[in-house]
């Protein structure tokens, strides 16, 4: 699909944003350097900033092709950075201690170039992934980037109604490290928990938002401790203790493990997300499910959205409209 | 005459009109305050301590009592305190003794943190209608887990869990030793431990046998002294704890002076009887941290690796590098106790001035176990002045799993914090073993009472956690978000990890 369906549904939502912030990623985009991870950056200044990235880069790795993201001026949207793309090759030799040393070289110069705050901010870092976002209205942003440009079999987006950072567009959703993208509706009462816990683990979080620590937390549980994707999420709203008391006894003894285990990685307050990967997608809410969430199929298409309209506005001849129940996630598999 | 006699404390007057010559403060004063003089009672103010005992059981409001009724010529550096200490060990050349907590004018650094709650962007919960979890686990945590899917879908867990206690709610009560409290204080709050699905300390006063119905709810304690200390008791507890120090006299042990030690205590700390149970200031087993770490393990050997154990160490200026030590080793918890801690005999000298506040000593506990990546593996349990729930939710918002209270569950029987525990004649039936005192403290009452306590605190600790949108009280643990520092100033709220109000 491109971006053109997707620009559509989220318009259905505007009720929902403040024309501050908006974005879209999309998976199977960059083909042609499917074995790149696709750095993509936000530059203050490509005279001054730039040549700093350039030089990191070159010491851990290989840029394989680089290029100013394609953008279109919008009379209601201010560019206040210039977005990058860079297709780059980490050496692997280089952390040789590493069981996944591509993923941690990347991850890790992610973080050190978000930390050190020199006008470079790297907000998508997966291969055949590109995350797309600024300050503006959902169509404005898709018609900045002129999504429909792009042909993907995963998207996901999301429209802001910041209150804490409006206009900075590291606050737009979705937030991304390596394969995993996330977007999220809602606010996370326990951030401060979870930001020290994820912290602990050498990641850091630099974006001024809730909805960042949830990528980590998802590149923790998924890709450096191993758990499927449905048992992460599982550690982020994990049933009350009521329920896990209720459950025979094998079921009751690994659900009391993984919540011991992740307690400050549990997430509270009220939340729909929904996060991807190369082969997955995922929603899931709070516990108790004080955010909506509405999931819709057609054919072997998925679709999960806050709300029904936007859907139908996608998928007019949506088969199914369901309504999980609290903590219930859903989760689509990329057919192969 | 050089010193001569010092103002009176406080000066007990009883309105003649009122009194109706009862005679129940003369039954009730053990110092002595009251006497019948003829037609009149008497009052000699010196004895008095302010434990109010006369003026709870006087029927007709008679008896009142002022503070400081001829006090010294007022100067900041002179205190009466100073000066007094000084007349005291002038006359006897010894070091002076006192009781529970911390007694000098240090600010209060909870009373200088403020909650948090929700409004608009995140719905405030009704713990009324919606469920809070507190339940809260005690013990060593895996650092992750080995969790594989099978065949057909089930899930299979590789990685086996270290026992914990499970407690209902984030609030135990510490340890205070029979000796050093009555058998009625506690029986009372054992029973209060277990109505309300919490755990309680014995102390270092071995565990006497009408606690073995309340056993399964008991942490024993060992300290340096090993009173009481065998394998029975070992295998009795829910939990062991090693006590390396404690916050109301960090770097000294326990002292209980041979006039309390009664043939029911004697047999309970295997020590003779009216022999002073002084415990040494270290453990003679334990001069390194390895060596910490081999009681550990001997303690877990000893009860075949089924109960949790604890070490409790006094909150003193390095008490974040210690704390990870333990953590290094098997222990399931660090408890730390501040130097607001309670304690029925210390020298005063340690009370108030050896060790730090519990606010600044579990926030850098925390900081340091997550800075080292371990602090979910294990337990912290602060303690040393806890005063209510607010002080319950600021301390776990700082870090801590849950909290022990010790003073407020001894108010919760009566006790007016007089500071006179030491001297074994506490009015109330609490910190004394005459008997004649002991029976005064009704078990079924103060138990009742001190379940009352943990009960209204516990319904107080999930409003505050609902009205910060948190249905569950890990979510809150070390959530420093969710606090700001009110005239703090910039350094120690950096210790604190807090923003200031308005930030």
């Amino acid at each position: 699909m491109d971006g053109s369906g997707i620009r559509q549904a989220l318009s259905m939502m505007n009720e929902r944003g403040s024309g501050e912030g908006a974005g879209y990623v999309a998976y199977g985009i960059y083909p042609d350097y499917r074995d790149c991870y696709a750095l993509h950056v936000f530059f203050d200044n490509i005279r001054e900033n730039k040549s700093v990235v350039d030089a990191t880069l070159a010491q851990w790795g290989t840029i394989e092709h680089d290029e100013a993201i394609p953008t279109y001026d919008r009379p209601n949207l201010r560019a206040v950075h210039t977005p990058w793309r860079y297709f780059f090759k980490p050496d692997p030799s280089l952390a040789p201690a590493s069981t996944s040393p591509e993923d941690d070289i990347v991850s890790a110069l992610t973080m050190r170039v978000n930390t050190a705050r020199r006008g470079a901010l790297i907000f998508s870092s997966g291969k055949d992934v590109g995350v797309f976002k600024a300050g503006g209205w959902p169509e404005d942003v898709a018609d900045f980037y002129r999504i429909e440009d792009y042909e993907g079999y995963t998207w996901l987006a999301h429209n802001r109604y910041p209150t804490n950072t409006p206009g900075w567009w590291g606050g737009a959703h979705p937030f991304n490290l390596l394969g995993w993208s996330v977007v999220h509706n809602g606010e996370i009462t326990s951030y401060g928990t979870n930001r020290r816990y994820i912290e602990s683990f050498g990641y850091t979080c630099t974006m001024f938002t809730d909805t960042e620590v949830v990528a980590y937390l998802i590149d923790l549980l998924v890709r450096r401790h191993g758990l499927e994707i449905d048992l992460a999420v599982r550690a982020l709203a994990p049933p009350f203790w009521e329920e896990i008391d209720r459950m025979p006894e094998a079921e009751r003894e690994w659900n009391r493990a993984l919540r011991l285990t992740y307690a400050p990685a549990m997430m509270n307050g009220p939340f729909a997300i929904v996060a991807a990967d190369a082969g997955t997608m995922i929603g899931f809410t709070d516990r108790t499910k004080l955010r909506p969430m509405v999931v819709g199929e057609c054919g072997d298409r998925l679709y999960i959205s806050s709300e029904e309209a936007a859907i139908r506005a996608m998928e007019p001849k949506v088969e199914s409209i369901t309504m999980p129940a609290a903590g219930e996630p859903v989760v689509g598999r990329v057919a192969p | 005459m050089t010193i001569g006699s010092l103002p009176p404390r406080y000066r007990i007057s009883i309105d003649p009109v009122r009194c109706m010559e009862c005679e129940r403060c003369i039954e009730n004063c053990s110092y002595g305050v009251f006497r019948r003089d003829g037609e009149r009672i008497l009052v000699n103010s010196r004895n008095c301590t302010a434990c109010h005992r006369c003026i709870a059981c006087c029927p007709r409001d008679a008896i009142s009592l002022e503070e400081h009724p001829c006090d010294y010529r007022s100067h900041p550096l002179w205190t009466r305190e100073a000066r007094e200490a000084i007349y005291n060990q002038a006359r006897t050349g010894r070091i002076i003794l006192a009781g529970m907590g911390n007694a000098l004018d240090y600010p209060v650094i909870f009373d200088r943190l403020v909650l948090d709650a929700c409004q608009v962007t995140n719905p405030s919960l009704d713990p009324l209608r919606e469920p809070i979890e507190l339940l809260t686990h005690i013990g060593k945590k895996p650092a992750r887990l080995d969790l594989r899917r099978r065949e057909g879908g089930d899930v299979e867990l590789g990685t086996s869990l270290t026992p914990n206690l499970r407690v209902e709610t984030p609030i135990m009560i510490g340890h205070m030793s029979y000796g050093a409290i009555s058998l009625n204080a506690q029986v009372a709050m054992a029973r209060a431990a277990k109505e309300t699905g919490t755990f309680m300390g014995t102390g270092e006063g071995g565990l006497h046998s009408a606690i073995y119905p309340y056993q399964d709810r008991m942490i024993v304690q060992v300290a340096s002294g090993r009173f009481g200390v065998n394998i029975d008791y070992l295998e009795r507890g829910a939990a062991i704890e090693i006590k390396i120090g404690q916050g109301a006299k960090p770097g000294i042990g326990g002292h209980l002076p041979g006039e309390k030690v009664c043939t029911e205590i004697s047999r309970t700390r295997m020590i003779p009887e009216g022999s002073d149970a002084i415990s040494p200031a270290p453990h003679h087993d334990i001069y390194s941290i390895e060596d910490l770490a081999q009681l550990v393990r001997a303690l877990k050997e000893a009860t075949e690796w089924k109960k949790p154990v604890f070490v409790k160490i006094a909150a003193v200026h390095n008490v974040a590098a210690i704390a990870a030590g333990i953590a290094r080793s098997p222990a399931d918890a660090v408890v730390v106790d501040g130097f607001r801690g309670g304690t029925g005999a210390a020298p005063r000298v340690f009370r108030d001035h050896v060790g730090i506040p519990i606010e600044a000593a579990v926030s850098s506990v925390d900081a340091k176990l997550r800075d080292q990546g371990i602090r979910n593996e294990i337990s912290v349990i602060a303690s040393g002045g806890i005063r209510g729930s607010a002080d319950v939710a600021k301390a776990i918002a700082l870090g801590a799993d849950a909290v022990y209270i010790g003073t407020a569950a001894l108010v919760a029987m009566g006790c007016r914090v007089c500071g006179n525990c030491y001297r074994g004649l506490c009015p109330w039936g609490i910190a004394t073993q005459h008997p004649d005192l002991v029976e005064r403290l009704n078990p079924d009452t103060a138990s009742e009472q001190v379940a009352n306590l943990i009960r209204a605190w516990t319904l107080e600790l999930a409003e505050l956690l609902g009205a910060a949108g948190i249905n569950s009280i890990e979510s809150m643990r070390g959530n420093r978000d969710r606090l700001r520092g009110y005239m703090l100033d910039e350094s120690l709220m950096q210790v604190l990890d807090v923003k200031q109000v308005g930030a």
